[in-house]
Protein backbone atom coordinates (compact mmCIF):
# COMPACT_ATOMS: atom_id res chain seq x y z
CA UNK A 1 0.00 0.00 0.00
CA UNK A 2 2.94 2.06 0.86
CA UNK A 3 4.24 1.38 -2.95
CA UNK A 4 1.67 2.63 -5.67
CA UNK A 5 2.68 -0.11 -7.98
CA UNK A 6 2.29 -2.35 -5.85
CA UNK A 7 -1.42 -4.27 -6.45
CA UNK A 8 -2.92 -5.17 -3.18
CA UNK A 9 -5.76 -7.18 -4.67
CA UNK A 10 -8.02 -7.59 -1.39
CA UNK A 11 -8.03 -3.99 -0.92
CA UNK A 12 -11.32 -4.00 -2.99
CA UNK A 13 -12.84 -6.11 -0.65
CA UNK A 14 -12.09 -3.54 2.03
CA UNK A 15 -15.64 -2.29 3.52
CA UNK A 16 -15.35 1.29 3.84
CA UNK A 17 -17.92 3.78 5.89
CA UNK A 18 -19.89 6.27 3.69
CA UNK A 19 -21.87 7.80 6.48
CA UNK A 20 -21.48 6.88 10.38
CA UNK A 21 -24.56 7.37 12.45
CA UNK A 22 -22.70 7.90 15.79
CA UNK A 23 -19.52 6.71 17.23
CA UNK A 24 -19.63 2.42 17.45
CA UNK A 25 -23.21 2.76 15.45
CA UNK A 26 -24.21 1.25 12.32
CA UNK A 27 -22.37 2.87 9.50
CA UNK A 28 -23.92 2.93 5.88
CA UNK A 29 -20.54 1.62 4.27
CA UNK A 30 -19.84 1.20 0.52
CA UNK A 31 -21.27 -2.78 1.10
CA UNK A 32 -25.10 -1.23 2.14
CA UNK A 33 -24.27 1.43 -0.65
CA UNK A 34 -24.44 -1.33 -3.35
CA UNK A 35 -26.73 -3.37 -1.72
CA UNK A 36 -29.08 -0.03 -2.03
CA UNK A 37 -27.84 0.57 -5.83
CA UNK A 38 -28.69 -2.77 -6.42
CA UNK A 39 -32.41 -3.10 -5.10
CA UNK A 40 -32.72 0.39 -6.61
CA UNK A 41 -31.72 -0.44 -9.92
CA UNK A 42 -33.82 -3.93 -9.84
CA UNK A 43 -37.20 -1.74 -8.97
CA UNK A 44 -36.69 0.87 -11.32
CA UNK A 45 -35.51 -1.57 -14.52
CA UNK A 46 -38.77 -3.45 -13.43
CA UNK A 47 -41.10 -0.96 -12.70
CA UNK A 48 -40.31 1.47 -15.54
CA UNK A 49 -40.06 -0.79 -18.22
CA UNK A 50 -43.51 -2.26 -17.31
CA UNK A 51 -45.28 1.00 -16.23
CA UNK A 52 -46.98 1.65 -19.99
CA UNK A 53 -48.02 -2.49 -19.82
CA UNK A 54 -48.01 -2.89 -23.61
CA UNK A 55 -49.74 -5.44 -24.90
CA UNK A 56 -47.04 -5.93 -27.45
CA UNK A 57 -44.00 -4.97 -25.36
CA UNK A 58 -41.03 -3.16 -26.60
CA UNK A 59 -37.38 -3.95 -25.98
CA UNK A 60 -37.43 -2.89 -22.44
CA UNK A 61 -40.90 -4.38 -21.26
CA UNK A 62 -39.65 -7.62 -23.26
CA UNK A 63 -36.51 -7.84 -20.91
CA UNK A 64 -38.54 -7.79 -17.86
CA UNK A 65 -40.99 -9.99 -19.09
CA UNK A 66 -37.90 -12.45 -19.75
CA UNK A 67 -36.27 -12.60 -16.94
CA UNK A 68 -40.30 -13.24 -15.14
CA UNK A 69 -40.57 -15.66 -17.69
CA UNK A 70 -36.84 -17.34 -17.39
CA UNK A 71 -36.96 -17.34 -13.40
CA UNK A 72 -40.72 -18.59 -13.25
CA UNK A 73 -40.04 -21.60 -15.63
CA UNK A 74 -36.96 -22.43 -13.52
CA UNK A 75 -39.29 -22.56 -10.43
CA UNK A 76 -42.09 -24.53 -11.82
CA UNK A 77 -39.93 -26.90 -13.25
CA UNK A 78 -38.03 -27.60 -10.06
CA UNK A 79 -40.72 -27.33 -7.42
CA UNK A 80 -44.32 -27.93 -9.30
CA UNK A 81 -47.18 -25.57 -9.44
CA UNK A 82 -47.04 -25.63 -5.50
CA UNK A 83 -44.13 -23.79 -5.61
CA UNK A 84 -44.83 -20.64 -7.50
CA UNK A 85 -45.85 -19.63 -4.23
CA UNK A 86 -42.60 -18.96 -3.72
CA UNK A 87 -41.96 -17.12 -7.20
CA UNK A 88 -40.76 -13.97 -5.89
CA UNK A 89 -38.52 -15.20 -3.33
CA UNK A 90 -36.74 -16.48 -5.76
CA UNK A 91 -37.26 -14.02 -8.21
CA UNK A 92 -35.91 -11.41 -5.64
CA UNK A 93 -33.18 -13.70 -5.03
CA UNK A 94 -32.29 -13.97 -8.42
CA UNK A 95 -32.03 -10.49 -9.73
CA UNK A 96 -30.35 -9.33 -5.99
CA UNK A 97 -27.41 -11.81 -7.00
CA UNK A 98 -27.17 -11.20 -10.23
CA UNK A 99 -27.40 -7.45 -10.11
CA UNK A 100 -24.95 -7.39 -7.53
CA UNK A 101 -22.24 -9.73 -9.60
CA UNK A 102 -22.84 -7.60 -12.66
CA UNK A 103 -22.57 -4.53 -10.78
CA UNK A 104 -19.18 -6.06 -9.44
CA UNK A 105 -17.70 -6.33 -13.05
CA UNK A 106 -17.62 -2.28 -12.97
CA UNK A 107 -14.09 -1.17 -11.81
CA UNK A 108 -14.55 0.46 -8.84
CA UNK A 109 -17.85 -0.78 -7.57
CA UNK A 110 -17.91 -2.69 -4.49
CA UNK A 111 -19.15 -6.34 -5.00
CA UNK A 112 -21.10 -7.35 -1.90
CA UNK A 113 -21.45 -11.33 -2.85
CA UNK A 114 -17.98 -11.51 -2.42
CA UNK A 115 -18.77 -11.12 1.45
CA UNK A 116 -19.12 -14.63 2.67
CA UNK A 117 -21.91 -13.10 5.75
CA UNK A 118 -23.93 -12.02 2.52
CA UNK A 119 -24.11 -15.58 0.69
CA UNK A 120 -24.43 -16.77 4.15
CA UNK A 121 -27.02 -15.00 5.05
CA UNK A 122 -29.26 -15.46 1.71
CA UNK A 123 -28.14 -19.16 2.17
CA UNK A 124 -29.48 -19.65 5.57
CA UNK A 125 -32.66 -17.77 4.69
CA UNK A 126 -33.20 -20.14 1.73
CA UNK A 127 -32.50 -23.10 4.12
CA UNK A 128 -34.57 -21.82 6.74
CA UNK A 129 -37.88 -21.01 4.86
CA UNK A 130 -37.25 -24.50 3.52
CA UNK A 131 -37.29 -25.81 6.92
CA UNK A 132 -40.13 -23.73 8.27
CA UNK A 133 -42.46 -24.14 5.43
CA UNK A 134 -41.69 -27.97 4.75
CA UNK A 135 -42.51 -29.02 8.61
CA UNK A 136 -45.88 -26.15 8.35
CA UNK A 137 -46.81 -27.99 5.34
CA UNK A 138 -45.95 -31.61 5.84
CA UNK A 139 -45.24 -31.79 9.33
CA UNK A 140 -43.46 -35.02 10.64
CA UNK A 141 -43.27 -36.21 7.02
CA UNK A 142 -41.21 -33.83 6.15
CA UNK A 143 -38.28 -36.00 7.78
CA UNK A 144 -39.17 -38.70 5.28
CA UNK A 145 -36.73 -36.47 3.19
CA UNK A 146 -34.11 -37.96 4.78
CA UNK A 147 -35.31 -41.52 4.48
CA UNK A 148 -34.92 -42.28 0.40
CA UNK A 149 -38.26 -44.77 -0.72
CA UNK A 150 -37.16 -47.77 -1.77
CA UNK A 151 -33.89 -48.02 -0.16
CA UNK A 152 -33.86 -51.21 1.81
CA UNK A 153 -33.80 -50.90 5.58
CA UNK A 154 -30.60 -52.63 6.57
CA UNK A 155 -28.97 -49.52 3.98
CA UNK A 156 -30.65 -47.15 6.30
CA UNK A 157 -28.74 -46.41 9.26
CA UNK A 158 -25.70 -45.66 6.40
CA UNK A 159 -28.23 -43.49 4.15
CA UNK A 160 -30.36 -41.47 6.63
CA UNK A 161 -27.10 -39.59 8.27
CA UNK A 162 -25.85 -39.55 4.69
CA UNK A 163 -29.02 -37.18 3.78
CA UNK A 164 -28.89 -35.12 7.30
CA UNK A 165 -25.19 -33.63 6.30
CA UNK A 166 -26.10 -33.03 2.80
CA UNK A 167 -29.22 -31.67 3.89
CA UNK A 168 -27.24 -29.65 6.49
CA UNK A 169 -24.20 -28.50 4.33
CA UNK A 170 -26.94 -27.24 1.85
CA UNK A 171 -26.76 -23.58 3.39
CA UNK A 172 -23.00 -24.11 3.52
CA UNK A 173 -22.42 -25.07 -0.27
CA UNK A 174 -24.82 -23.07 -1.36
CA UNK A 175 -23.25 -19.45 -0.03
CA UNK A 176 -19.43 -20.73 -0.31
CA UNK A 177 -20.14 -21.70 -3.94
CA UNK A 178 -21.08 -17.77 -4.83
CA UNK A 179 -18.91 -16.06 -2.21
CA UNK A 180 -16.01 -18.17 -3.59
CA UNK A 181 -16.16 -17.92 -7.46
CA UNK A 182 -17.17 -13.85 -7.32
CA UNK A 183 -13.82 -13.72 -4.18
CA UNK A 184 -11.96 -15.54 -6.40
CA UNK A 185 -12.31 -14.16 -9.88
CA UNK A 186 -11.80 -10.49 -8.68
CA UNK A 187 -8.90 -11.48 -7.23
CA UNK A 188 -7.47 -13.36 -10.29
CA UNK A 189 -8.34 -10.43 -12.16
CA UNK A 190 -6.61 -7.38 -9.97
CA UNK A 191 -3.84 -10.08 -9.96
CA UNK A 192 -3.69 -10.10 -13.46
CA UNK A 193 -4.37 -6.65 -14.07
CA UNK A 194 -1.18 -5.89 -11.49
CA UNK A 195 1.06 -7.82 -13.36
CA UNK A 196 0.12 -5.35 -16.59
CA UNK A 197 1.22 -2.59 -14.03
CA UNK A 198 3.98 -4.40 -12.65
CA UNK A 199 5.62 -5.35 -15.87
CA UNK A 200 4.62 -2.45 -17.68
CA UNK A 201 7.18 -0.60 -14.99
CA UNK A 202 10.44 -2.28 -16.46
CA UNK A 203 10.61 -0.27 -19.66
CA UNK A 204 10.02 -1.72 -23.72
CA UNK A 205 10.35 -5.55 -22.70
CA UNK A 206 8.27 -5.15 -20.07
CA UNK A 207 5.59 -3.56 -22.20
CA UNK A 208 5.91 -6.62 -24.42
CA UNK A 209 5.61 -9.00 -21.06
CA UNK A 210 2.83 -7.21 -19.94
CA UNK A 211 0.79 -8.31 -23.51
CA UNK A 212 0.34 -11.81 -22.42
CA UNK A 213 -1.34 -10.46 -18.29
CA UNK A 214 -3.27 -8.00 -20.68
CA UNK A 215 -4.72 -10.90 -23.03
CA UNK A 216 -5.50 -12.89 -20.06
CA UNK A 217 -7.33 -9.54 -18.11
CA UNK A 218 -8.96 -9.49 -21.27
CA UNK A 219 -10.49 -13.04 -21.38
CA UNK A 220 -10.97 -13.37 -17.67
CA UNK A 221 -13.18 -10.51 -17.66
CA UNK A 222 -15.23 -12.22 -20.41
CA UNK A 223 -15.26 -15.23 -17.89
CA UNK A 224 -16.17 -13.24 -15.08
CA UNK A 225 -19.24 -12.31 -16.50
CA UNK A 226 -20.32 -15.54 -17.58
CA UNK A 227 -19.58 -16.41 -13.68
CA UNK A 228 -21.21 -13.88 -12.61
CA UNK A 229 -24.33 -15.02 -14.56
CA UNK A 230 -23.76 -18.51 -13.97
CA UNK A 231 -23.95 -18.16 -10.40
CA UNK A 232 -26.63 -16.36 -9.61
CA UNK A 233 -28.57 -19.04 -12.02
CA UNK A 234 -27.04 -21.65 -9.78
CA UNK A 235 -28.21 -20.23 -6.92
CA UNK A 236 -31.88 -19.75 -8.15
CA UNK A 237 -31.82 -22.98 -9.67
CA UNK A 238 -31.02 -24.45 -6.41
CA UNK A 239 -32.96 -22.65 -4.42
CA UNK A 240 -36.18 -23.91 -6.27
CA UNK A 241 -34.54 -27.69 -5.79
CA UNK A 242 -34.60 -27.34 -1.85
CA UNK A 243 -38.36 -25.73 -2.16
CA UNK A 244 -38.80 -28.20 -4.24
CA UNK A 245 -37.49 -30.62 -1.51
CA UNK A 246 -40.03 -28.24 1.47
CA UNK A 247 -42.94 -29.05 -0.68
CA UNK A 248 -43.09 -32.80 -1.98
CA UNK A 249 -40.46 -34.20 0.93
CA UNK A 250 -40.54 -37.67 -0.57
CA UNK A 251 -38.23 -38.93 -2.93
CA UNK B 1 2.31 1.65 9.17
CA UNK B 2 4.09 0.11 6.01
CA UNK B 3 6.67 -1.51 8.17
CA UNK B 4 4.29 -3.00 10.61
CA UNK B 5 2.22 -3.98 7.48
CA UNK B 6 5.08 -6.23 6.31
CA UNK B 7 5.86 -7.39 9.64
CA UNK B 8 2.51 -8.73 9.90
CA UNK B 9 2.65 -10.16 6.25
CA UNK B 10 5.90 -11.87 7.24
CA UNK B 11 4.21 -13.25 10.98
CA UNK B 12 1.38 -14.20 8.90
CA UNK B 13 3.01 -16.15 6.07
CA UNK B 14 5.19 -18.17 8.55
CA UNK B 15 1.84 -18.83 10.34
CA UNK B 16 0.08 -19.73 7.23
CA UNK B 17 2.92 -21.94 6.78
CA UNK B 18 2.22 -24.27 9.73
CA UNK B 19 -1.78 -23.48 9.41
CA UNK B 20 -1.38 -24.62 5.50
CA UNK B 21 0.11 -28.46 7.21
CA UNK B 22 -2.03 -28.22 10.31
CA UNK B 23 -4.78 -27.63 7.60
CA UNK B 24 -3.76 -30.85 5.59
CA UNK B 25 -5.44 -32.74 8.34
CA UNK B 26 -8.63 -30.89 8.37
CA UNK B 27 -8.56 -30.80 4.74
CA UNK B 28 -12.21 -32.42 3.88
CA UNK B 29 -13.57 -29.46 6.19
CA UNK B 30 -12.50 -26.92 4.10
CA UNK B 31 -14.97 -26.79 1.05
CA UNK B 32 -13.53 -23.82 0.13
CA UNK B 33 -10.25 -24.63 -1.81
CA UNK B 34 -10.61 -21.65 -4.53
CA UNK B 35 -9.86 -18.88 -1.94
CA UNK B 36 -8.01 -21.73 0.52
CA UNK B 37 -4.85 -19.75 -0.44
CA UNK B 38 -6.15 -16.24 0.17
CA UNK B 39 -8.15 -17.38 3.43
CA UNK B 40 -5.61 -18.96 5.05
CA UNK B 41 -3.16 -16.40 5.55
CA UNK B 42 -5.82 -13.89 6.47
CA UNK B 43 -6.99 -16.44 8.98
CA UNK B 44 -3.73 -16.36 10.18
CA UNK B 45 -2.91 -12.79 9.93
CA UNK B 46 -6.21 -12.18 12.07
CA UNK B 47 -4.46 -14.47 14.81
CA UNK B 48 -1.21 -12.57 14.55
CA UNK B 49 -2.53 -8.81 14.75
CA UNK B 50 -4.62 -9.94 17.84
CA UNK B 51 -1.82 -11.19 19.19
CA UNK B 52 0.25 -7.76 18.80
CA UNK B 53 -2.24 -5.05 18.50
CA UNK B 54 -6.01 -6.06 18.59
CA UNK B 55 -6.77 -1.79 17.53
CA UNK B 56 -5.12 -2.60 14.00
CA UNK B 57 -6.98 -6.19 13.70
CA UNK B 58 -9.77 -4.67 12.28
CA UNK B 59 -7.70 -3.03 9.24
CA UNK B 60 -5.54 -6.30 8.60
CA UNK B 61 -7.99 -8.87 8.55
CA UNK B 62 -9.39 -10.38 5.29
CA UNK B 63 -12.12 -8.12 4.91
CA UNK B 64 -14.72 -10.84 3.83
CA UNK B 65 -13.55 -12.47 6.72
CA UNK B 66 -13.92 -9.39 9.15
CA UNK B 67 -16.57 -10.24 11.87
CA UNK B 68 -16.93 -6.04 12.75
CA UNK B 69 -18.39 -5.95 9.37
CA UNK B 70 -20.95 -8.65 9.98
CA UNK B 71 -23.32 -7.17 11.89
CA UNK B 72 -23.74 -4.14 9.68
CA UNK B 73 -23.64 -6.29 6.56
CA UNK B 74 -26.61 -8.33 7.96
CA UNK B 75 -28.74 -5.43 8.86
CA UNK B 76 -28.47 -3.51 5.30
CA UNK B 77 -28.78 -6.96 3.65
CA UNK B 78 -32.30 -7.25 5.63
CA UNK B 79 -33.54 -3.86 4.76
CA UNK B 80 -32.79 -4.13 1.15
CA UNK B 81 -33.25 -7.88 0.62
CA UNK B 82 -36.76 -7.03 2.71
CA UNK B 83 -37.37 -3.83 0.21
CA UNK B 84 -36.66 -5.87 -2.60
CA UNK B 85 -39.20 -9.04 -1.92
CA UNK B 86 -41.71 -6.46 -0.92
CA UNK B 87 -41.60 -4.33 -3.96
CA UNK B 88 -41.23 -7.80 -6.12
CA UNK B 89 -43.94 -9.88 -4.82
CA UNK B 90 -46.02 -6.79 -4.51
CA UNK B 91 -45.49 -4.58 -7.68
CA UNK B 92 -43.16 -5.73 -9.69
CA UNK B 93 -44.33 -9.31 -10.60
CA UNK B 94 -48.00 -9.26 -10.44
CA UNK B 95 -47.64 -6.56 -13.24
CA UNK B 96 -45.56 -8.66 -15.11
CA UNK B 97 -47.71 -11.44 -14.37
CA UNK B 98 -50.75 -9.50 -15.44
CA UNK B 99 -49.17 -8.12 -18.51
CA UNK B 100 -48.49 -11.24 -19.54
CA UNK B 101 -51.61 -13.55 -18.40
CA UNK B 102 -53.55 -10.48 -20.26
CA UNK B 103 -51.46 -11.09 -23.60
CA UNK B 104 -52.12 -14.74 -22.95
CA UNK B 105 -55.73 -14.48 -22.97
CA UNK B 106 -55.74 -12.24 -25.56
CA UNK B 107 -53.91 -14.29 -27.36
CA UNK B 108 -56.14 -17.57 -26.72
CA UNK B 109 -59.37 -15.52 -27.55
CA UNK B 110 -58.04 -14.37 -30.89
CA UNK B 111 -57.30 -18.00 -31.68
CA UNK B 112 -60.43 -18.74 -30.54
CA UNK B 113 -61.99 -16.33 -32.62
CA UNK B 114 -59.53 -16.70 -35.68
CA UNK B 115 -60.60 -20.98 -35.61
CA UNK B 116 -64.71 -19.48 -35.49
CA UNK B 117 -64.47 -17.28 -38.00
CA UNK B 118 -62.66 -20.86 -39.57
CA UNK B 119 -65.27 -22.38 -39.24
CA UNK B 120 -67.96 -20.20 -40.45
CA UNK B 121 -65.81 -19.73 -43.53
CA UNK B 122 -65.46 -23.54 -44.06
CA UNK B 123 -68.99 -23.63 -43.57
CA UNK B 124 -69.97 -21.28 -45.84
CA UNK B 125 -67.60 -22.48 -48.58
CA UNK B 126 -69.25 -26.05 -47.98
CA UNK B 127 -73.20 -24.17 -48.99
CA UNK B 128 -71.60 -22.28 -51.77
CA UNK B 129 -70.20 -25.41 -53.04
CA UNK B 130 -73.82 -27.31 -52.62
CA UNK B 131 -75.06 -24.14 -54.02
CA UNK B 132 -73.21 -24.17 -56.89
CA UNK B 133 -73.52 -28.15 -57.78
CA UNK B 134 -77.07 -27.79 -57.16
CA UNK B 135 -77.26 -24.88 -59.98
CA UNK B 136 -75.16 -27.10 -61.87
CA UNK B 137 -77.34 -30.62 -61.48
CA UNK B 138 -79.93 -27.28 -62.41
CA UNK B 139 -78.30 -25.90 -65.55
CA UNK B 140 -77.33 -29.30 -66.48
CA UNK B 141 -81.34 -30.07 -66.57
CA UNK B 142 -82.35 -27.09 -67.85
CA UNK B 143 -79.84 -28.22 -70.65
CA UNK B 144 -80.80 -31.01 -71.53
CA UNK B 145 -84.64 -30.30 -71.51
CA UNK B 146 -84.20 -27.21 -74.21
CA UNK B 147 -81.50 -29.61 -76.22
CA UNK B 148 -84.75 -32.46 -75.83
CA UNK B 149 -87.31 -29.95 -76.83
CA UNK B 150 -85.36 -28.45 -79.77
CA UNK B 151 -84.85 -31.69 -80.88
CA UNK B 152 -88.45 -32.76 -80.97
CA UNK B 153 -89.00 -29.45 -82.61
CA UNK B 154 -86.56 -30.27 -85.16
CA UNK B 155 -87.38 -33.61 -85.60
CA UNK B 156 -91.33 -32.53 -85.80
CA UNK B 157 -90.91 -30.01 -88.57
CA UNK B 158 -88.66 -32.20 -90.48
CA UNK B 159 -90.88 -34.94 -90.57
CA UNK B 160 -93.40 -32.21 -91.73
CA UNK B 161 -91.20 -30.56 -94.22
CA UNK B 162 -90.18 -34.30 -95.75
CA UNK B 163 -94.11 -35.48 -95.58
CA UNK B 164 -94.89 -32.09 -97.15
CA UNK B 165 -92.47 -32.71 -100.01
CA UNK B 166 -92.69 -36.37 -100.68
CA UNK B 167 -96.19 -35.51 -100.95
CA UNK B 168 -95.36 -32.69 -103.76
CA UNK B 169 -92.88 -35.35 -104.61
CA UNK B 170 -95.06 -37.48 -105.47
CA UNK B 171 -97.88 -35.26 -106.94
CA UNK B 172 -95.42 -33.87 -109.26
CA UNK B 173 -94.01 -37.59 -110.18
CA UNK B 174 -97.77 -38.58 -110.99
CA UNK B 175 -97.71 -35.53 -113.01
CA UNK B 176 -94.78 -36.53 -114.90
CA UNK B 177 -95.93 -39.91 -115.60
CA UNK B 178 -99.38 -38.31 -116.79
CA UNK B 179 -97.53 -35.98 -119.20
CA UNK B 180 -95.38 -38.80 -120.08
CA UNK B 181 -98.26 -41.02 -120.78
CA UNK B 182 -100.31 -38.65 -122.54
CA UNK B 183 -96.67 -37.58 -124.75
CA UNK B 184 -96.05 -41.32 -125.71
CA UNK B 185 -99.91 -41.57 -126.29
CA UNK B 186 -99.65 -38.62 -129.02
CA UNK B 187 -96.26 -39.91 -130.31
CA UNK B 188 -98.42 -43.23 -132.62
CA UNK B 189 -100.67 -40.36 -134.36
CA UNK B 190 -97.85 -37.99 -135.00
CA UNK B 191 -95.67 -40.23 -136.66
CA UNK B 192 -98.48 -41.54 -138.30
CA UNK B 193 -98.88 -38.01 -139.74
CA UNK B 194 -95.86 -37.81 -140.35
CA UNK B 195 -95.47 -40.93 -142.24
CA UNK B 196 -98.68 -40.20 -144.45
CA UNK B 197 -97.41 -36.63 -145.42
CA UNK B 198 -93.96 -37.72 -145.97
CA UNK B 199 -95.66 -40.58 -148.37
CA UNK B 200 -97.86 -38.62 -149.84
CA UNK B 201 -95.19 -36.42 -150.87
CA UNK B 202 -93.37 -39.28 -152.59
CA UNK B 203 -95.41 -41.47 -154.24
CA UNK B 204 -99.16 -40.14 -154.17
CA UNK B 205 -101.68 -40.02 -151.65
CA UNK B 206 -101.93 -42.87 -148.80
CA UNK B 207 -104.84 -43.23 -146.01
CA UNK B 208 -104.14 -42.33 -142.52
CA UNK B 209 -105.73 -45.49 -141.65
CA UNK B 210 -102.81 -47.48 -144.04
CA UNK B 211 -100.33 -44.60 -142.28
CA UNK B 212 -101.09 -45.69 -139.02
CA UNK B 213 -101.18 -49.65 -140.25
CA UNK B 214 -97.31 -49.17 -141.49
CA UNK B 215 -96.31 -47.23 -138.24
CA UNK B 216 -97.28 -49.44 -136.32
CA UNK B 217 -95.41 -52.43 -138.21
CA UNK B 218 -92.34 -50.37 -138.31
CA UNK B 219 -92.52 -49.72 -134.34
CA UNK B 220 -93.19 -53.27 -133.78
CA UNK B 221 -90.27 -54.19 -135.75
Amino acid sequence: MADPNKVDPIHQFQITDIVSFGEGGVSFTNSALFMVLSVGVIALYLLLSTQKRSLVPNRVQLISEMLYEFVAKMVSDSAGKAGMKFFPFVFSLFMFVLVANMFGMIPFFFTFTSHIIITFALALLVFVVVIVYGIYKNGLKFFKLFVPSGVPGYVLPIVVPIEVVSFLSRPISLSVRLFANILAGHITLKVFAGFIVTLGGLGFLGWLGALLPLVMTVAITALEFLVAALQAYVFAVLTSMYINDAIHPSH
Amino acid sequence: MAGSTQDINIVAQAESGDALQQGEVIAPAEEHAAEGEHAAPADAAHGATDTHASTEAHAEVFPPFDPASFGGQLLWLAITFAALYFLMSRVALPRIGSILETRRTRIEGDLKEAERLRQETEKAAAAYEAALAEARKNAHGIAEETRAGIKADIDGRRADVEAGLSKRVAAAEARIQADKDAALANVGSIAAETAQVLVAKISGSVTAAEAKAAVAAASKE
